[in-house]
């Protein structure tokens, strides 16, 4: 015990002296947070929007105006005739053409249902998806306005009323961000001592070999658990992200989830013998890891073996659990599964992280 | 004399390459045992093996009286050792790392400041103590990675070319430190490729090729190959 506490104080010591790392734990991931969340934003304003109309009539000038008055939209010089709006679109010069065909307002006012044709840009198709959305919305909102029969779905989304992509994205960046903190000083830090030589001098000191990796483990659990607390604040206050399940849960959920984080870190570090290996194999697990674990896409889309793969993701683990916590109140009942996935994650990644470092080589 | 160190037929190969060759040899308690030979001959592979840093292919060794083979963590309670590359923390000041490597090996919190007291005045170091190490000169950075590698009284230390690179004056001074530790009971096992340092051991043995082709008393290897130096009889032994 004597010996953890000694190993512990002396990498708090070699933190708090290394004017590079400081900064590197407590600044970056601050503006990491305070950055991030405005540009993983989906939402699409400003979408430009030709009009080619040829009906000219009142209706269909209130259904243009419709589109005009909502802030996704912004319209573009009209085009003369369909072939000039194919070549706007070509050119980039608009990103979406709503065709109002002729005898629109005489097929509205006849039989309450008239043609209208939109076409969009979809080289970026969350975009595009996006806009299809927002003008589905406008023209259900100009059917109620000029029809009598409409009846028009209002949706009402949960657990994030106002579909503000921040109270999305901020739990997710935050696990993102101890992630980064954590995997990095734990991968980096072991094989330092390798580098350096000093680990030959704790080789050959009585030091159990777990009492050397939980020496290096807990510093960097504090770290990160810190850095979680500062982005926690910070999704409150700046962001202002409603946290209604229990914060202990929260860091319940980080503690076990930073096991799995720094177990991986620590076993790439105790398989490596320079930084640069240690750092290009986490830099690999971290893209791979995080791009499949659904904090831009949801998972539910991606083919069956990725939604398999993640599994076996301790992001998509944690990113599921944070959020779960955070926007819908989940109890622990709720995140159960994703509470003892990372915990055995963590476990085996530590377990392995031990045995592979070796004081004696053969 | 009790043995401290007894080998015998200890092996190393790496692959198809032998670095260390069966050598058989014994070291007695209190001794200073000089352990030469030139660059690449299998010093420091040996002395690896007798720390528990490396495994051995085959043969037999006891360390302190563990076996290398079976007890490598019993052997590291016992030893102390300095290697080739300088290994105390330099990001941590003189008091901290004898702290840290006293703690580890045991050693109470009033015991690890008597005796970090008692060295530091040895030395004539007081004024340094809150300095970290990598402000302070080459010179006594190797005193310190050698007072700290004996800091928790061990029975034997192990020290791999503990002067490479250090000036003549200073030279003499890390060998009455060693002597001071020898003096205290600490069997001290040193290579060194300065053959003036190698007349002030109780015995040497000179490795060529993976094997211990010599091994005496200073005085007695001069005899045998009519040298006037030790220097003479390294050469003379190792150009065979």
């Amino acid at each position: 015990m004597h010996t953890i506490y000694l190993l512990i104080q002396k990498e708090f010591r070699q933190v708090f002296r290394n004017r590079s790392l400081l900064p590197l734990i407590f600044v970056v991931p601050l503006v990491q947070l305070l950055i991030l969340p405005l540009a993983a934003t989906f939402e699409t304003k400003g979408i430009r929007l030709q009009v080619l109309d040829a009906d000219h009539s009142p209706q269909s000038r209130a259904l243009t105006r419709h589109f005009a008055a909502s802030p996704f939209f912004h319209l573009v010089d009209a085009p003369p005739d369909a072939r000039a709006a194919d070549d706007a679109m070509m050119r980039g010069l608009a990103d979406a053409t709503l065709t109002i065909p002729p005898h629109f307002e005489a097929d509205l006012l006849r039989s309450d249902a008239a043609k209208i044709h939109l076409s969009f840009d979809a080289v970026n198709s969350t975009t595009a998806g996006l806009a299809n959305t927002y003008s589905l919305a406008i023209i259900n909102d100009f059917n109620r306005t000029a029809t009598a029969t409409a009846s028009a779905t209002a949706p009402r989304f949960w657990y994030n009323p106002q579909l503000d992509y921040p109270t999305y994205m901020v739990p997710a960046i935050l696990v993102l961000l101890v992630t980064i903190i954590g995997l990095f000083l734990s991968s980096v830090n072991m094989v330092r001592e390798k580098e350096t030589g000093t680990i030959e001098q704790i080789n050959v000191t009585p030091i159990r070999k777990y009492q050397f990796i939980i020496g290096k483990f807990v510093p960097f659990w504090i770290f990160a658990l810190v850095d979680a607390t500062l982005g926690l604040l910070l999704a409150r206050y700046v962001y202002g992200v409603p946290i209604v399940g229990s914060l202990a849960l929260i860091y319940l959920l980080l503690i076990v989830f930073l096991l799995a984080v720094l177990g991986v870190g620590l076993f790439f570090s105790a398989i490596s013998s320079t930084q640069q290996q240690a750092m290009f194999m986490a830099w690999f697990f971290m893209m791979i890891f995080i791009l499949l674990s659904g904090i831009f896409t949801p998972t539910e889309s991606m083919p069956e073996w990725a939604q398999r793969f993640n599994l076996i993701n301790p992001f998509a683990h944690g990113i599921r659990a944070i959020r779960m916590i955070m926007l819908k109140g989940a109890a622990f009942a709720d995140v159960r599964q994703e509470f003892y996935a990372l915990l055995i994650y963590g476990s085996l990644a530590l377990t392995l992280a031990i045995n592979r470092y070796k004081k004696m080589n053969s | 004399m009790m043995n401290v160190i007894e080998t015998h037929e200890l092996h190393k190969a790496f692959g198809s390459f032998t670095a260390v060759d069966r050598i058989s040899f014994a070291v007695a308690q209190g001794e200073i045992f000089g352990f030469l030979g030139a660059n690449g001959a299998g010093k420091t592979t040996a002395i690896r093996m007798l720390c528990g840093l490396l495994k051995p292919t085959s043969g037999a060794a006891t360390v302190a009286g563990c076996n290398v083979f079976t007890q490598p963590e019993q052997i590291k309670r016992r030893i102390g050792y300095m290697s080739q590359r300088f290994s105390l923390y330099e990001d941590l000041t003189v008091a901290e790392n004898m702290a840290f490597y006293g703690g580890i090996y045991g050693l109470r919190r009033r015991e690890v400041r008597r005796r970090a007291d008692e060295l530091c005045r040895r030395l004539d170091f007081g004024h340094a103590r809150h300095t970290l190490i990598r402000d302070i000169p080459p010179g006594w950075r190797q005193k310190l990675a050698f007072l700290t590698a004996i800091f928790h009284h061990p029975t034997i230390v192990f020290l791999d070319e503990p002067t490479g690179g250090v000036d003549p004056l200073t030279r003499r001074q890390f060998w009455t430190l060693i002597y001071e530790a020898a003096h205290e009971g600490i069997t001290v096992f040193v290579t060194t490729h300065y053959m003036d340092e190698a007349e002030y051991c109780d015995r040497l043995s000179i490795m060529v090729d993976g094997r211990i082709v010599a091994i005496d008393p200073p005085e007695t290897l001069k005899k045998r190959y009519h040298a006037d130096s030790m220097n003479e009889v390294f050469l003379r032994v190792v150009n065979g």
